[in-house]
């Protein structure tokens, strides 16, 4: 039952992702991630991380995929424009993460089926656990995370600055 | 002790009902359309299916760019939106946590309002 | 098996029950709110169909089921379908997590079942955050899909005041979760038994939560559109916002999608800030095992409440400007959110329970 539950997901996982890259209407891309996201949170669930598949949707699918969704409207692309120029690019970076995940199952053993799920969320919850862990273990890497969002802040603020400017 | 197979059917059973209502309301959306399709008239013209624009005939193509404001909205919301979620499991756990878990979100905060503030000073905040 | 099928058998018939519920409940609000500002702005409102008019929800239903469903000219046709749906489904599933009753588990023939919940789940406030924030995609994708100038820009109004005020939403909850110590809705409403002084609301120890109450209601009837904040439709300059092309079934799933938010929203400040079933005075609440009944009547008092509520803003406030409105939830209520989490952390600190 784990394993036909985790095949469903995995298998519209594989395809939502690859029709992202494969039609040509943005929107539709958009839609096929938005889908994606879904799954991929479902798959969250069946490993026990409730916490992080409600994190899933909310910041990908609520935050960043109605970003893109502003940026598509924003540049108007119409759709027989393509940008084929990062063909080359594309290759490459494509072999390397082959070749990684290829080393990768055959180094740790191949199996198909469901993960097992860590057993620590079991007693006392997800949610609880993260909280637990991350603000006393790992501590000095959440506040280093909190000054990585305040670079990204700046960086967000002056890219746009030009483009603030200009609309006024 | 909950094993593997239990934890899993039990999360099953806590999860199935939400997937079972989605399809519900999904379904309840689509054969409502279906069966208003059906029963409706349909007459089609060329003047009733222009789309709206204050009755003259519409001039160029509606979907036109878009001020940057709305996608530096949409920024900020991504990284707020981060800041917040962190905040989630810290006050679930904040009895568990004690003082350090408190100076360690006070400090988190100190940087959100620093970022904040840096937002509204650089005029990211306006709408004029 | 056996256990299955009953297990399948009693979801189905709660979520058809509590679909059911919402969906009269719409068609009751529909009346109900023109009624209300008929009394406040001393008209009559619907009179004629039915005695005091009160049929007029059915006719309306029926009159847009029956009615031609246009798609204008150069839309596209799937993303213009799906959008409706995308807006509706989202209104209709957060119910799934609302406890309406007691947190009672009962033994149907040997399966367990929670009567008053439909799932009980730990993260079931972020389920809610989750899927209100998917009833932005309708929005643009509507609005998008419509070809229009107007609903274009609706639809990108409406989305960028629905991710604003998102962000105040979930800051204003971070208090009470904190309080509650849980994310589950039902242990946040057995954290607040016991009389309206251990209400979140009203709780002195460690912080009142009034004015996170404040803006979660604020933030909330902007993101359901109402007035004062439906500049996504204001008919005055955008024609109807981002559904000014759909006619028809269509449109109607729009309107549905509104209503069905709202009682949402009603729900949550209910469970949230004010006791959820729990009833205002202990002896108000019925003993043993006919607490279910005071508690869905006092669970439904409270909801009809902030519906009333709802109407009575739209009837009294004027429009804001979309750049008030901006400024308003970013300037104003983000930094208040933000040091009422501060203080109530800090008091709670000093004064644990």
């Amino acid at each position: 039952m784990a394993t036909f539950v985790f095949l469903y997901f995995a298998a519209v996982i594989v395809m939502a992702a690859s029709l992202v890259v494969l039609v040509r209407n943005p929107i539709y891309s958009a839609l096929s991630l938005l889908v994606m996201f879904f799954h991929v949170a479902g798959l969250y669930v069946t490993l026990h991380a409730e916490f992080l598949a409600a994190i899933q949707i909310i910041v990908y699918a609520g935050a960043i995929l109605v970003l893109y969704l502003f940026v598509v409207m924003l540049l108007n692309v119409k759709r027989e424009e393509q940008f084929n120029r990062q063909g080359p690019v594309a290759l490459f970076l494509g072999v390397v993460l082959l070749t990684e995940a290829v080393l990768l199952t055959v180094s740790r053993g191949f199996t198909v089926g469901a993960p097992e799920p860590g057993r620590e969320g079991a007693a006392v919850g997800n949610t609880e656990s993260i909280g637990e862990v991350l603000y006393s273990t790992y501590l000095f890497p959440f506040e280093i995370a909190s000054l990585i969002l305040l670079v990204a802040m700046i960086g967000a603020v002056i890219l746009s600055k030009k483009g603030i400017m200009e609309s006024k | 002790m909950v094993g593997g197979l239990d934890l899993f059917l039990d999360y099953l059973a806590k999860y199935s009902p939400i997937v079972v209502f989605i399809i519900l309301a999904a379904g309840f959306g689509i054969v409502t359309l279906v069966l208003s399709y059906l029963v409706q008239p349909k007459y089609p013209e060329d003047e009733k299916l222009s789309v709206y624009e204050c009755g003259s005939e519409p001039f160029s193509d509606s979907r036109m760019p878009f001020p940057v404001r709305y996608y530096v909205i949409a920024m900020l919301f991504v990284i707020f939106d981060i800041e917040v979620i962190f905040l989630y499991p810290w006050a679930v756990t904040f009895d568990q946590l004690g003082v350090i878990g408190l100076i360690e979100m006070m400090i988190f905060i100190g940087l959100f309002v620093v970022a904040y503030v840096y937002a509204w000073r650089k005029g990211a905040l306006e709408w004029d | 098996m056996f256990d299955t099928s009953i297990k399948l058998a009693l979801t189905l018939s709660q979520i058809g029950a509590v679909m059911g519920v919402v969906l009269l409940t719409v068609a009751v609000l529909t009346l109900l709110e023109r009624k209300v500002l008929s009394w406040m702005q001393d008209r009559m409102g619907p009179m004629e169909v039915g005695p005091y008019g009160v049929l007029q929800p059915v006719a309306d239903g029926l009159k847009l089921f029956f009615k031609e469903d246009i798609i204008p000219a150069g839309a596209n046709k799937i993303m213009f379908s799906l959008a409706p749906i995308l807006v509706l489904v989202p209104a209709l599933i957060g119910f799934a997590v609302i406890p309406f009753g007691p947190n009672w588990t009962i033994d149907v023939m040997g399966v367990e079942f929670k009567p008053f919940v439909i799932s009980d789940i730990n993260i079931g406030v972020l389920y809610i955050l989750a899927f209100a924030s998917i009833g932005a995609y309708g929005v643009i994708l509507g609005g998008w899909a419509s070809n229009s100038k107007y609903s274009l820009l609706g639809g990108l109004r409406s989305a960028a005041q629905l991710i604003s005020y998102e962000l105040n939403v979930g800051l204003a909850i971070v208090g009470v979760l904190l309080l509650a110590g849980s994310l589950s809705l039902v242990e946040i409403t057995e954290a607040q038994a016991g009389g309206f002084w251990n209400w979140f609301a009203f709780d002195p120890v460690p912080f009142p939560q009034f004015i996170a109450f404040v803006i979660f209601l604020i933030a909330s009837v902007a993101e359901t559109n109402r007035l004062p904040f439906d500049l996504p439709e204001a008919e005055s300059e955008l024609v109807a916002g981002f559904f000014t092309e759909y006619s028809g079934m269509r449109f109607a799933f729009f309107f549905m999608a509104e209503y069905a938010n709202m009682i949402l929203v009603s729900c949550m400040s209910t469970v949230l800030f004010f006791g959820g079933w729990h009833a205002p005075l202990p002896f108000l609440q019925a003993p043993g095992m006919f607490a279910w009944v005071t508690g869905i009547f006092w669970f439904t008092a409270k909801v009809y409440f902030f519906l009333f509520l709802f109407f009575w803003i739209r009837a009294t406030l004027p429009r804001l400007r979309y750049d008030q409105l901006m400024r308003f939830g970013w300037k104003v209520l983000l930094p208040i959110a933000l040091g009422n989490i501060v203080v109530t952390s800090v008091l709670a600190y000093i004064f644990p329970n």
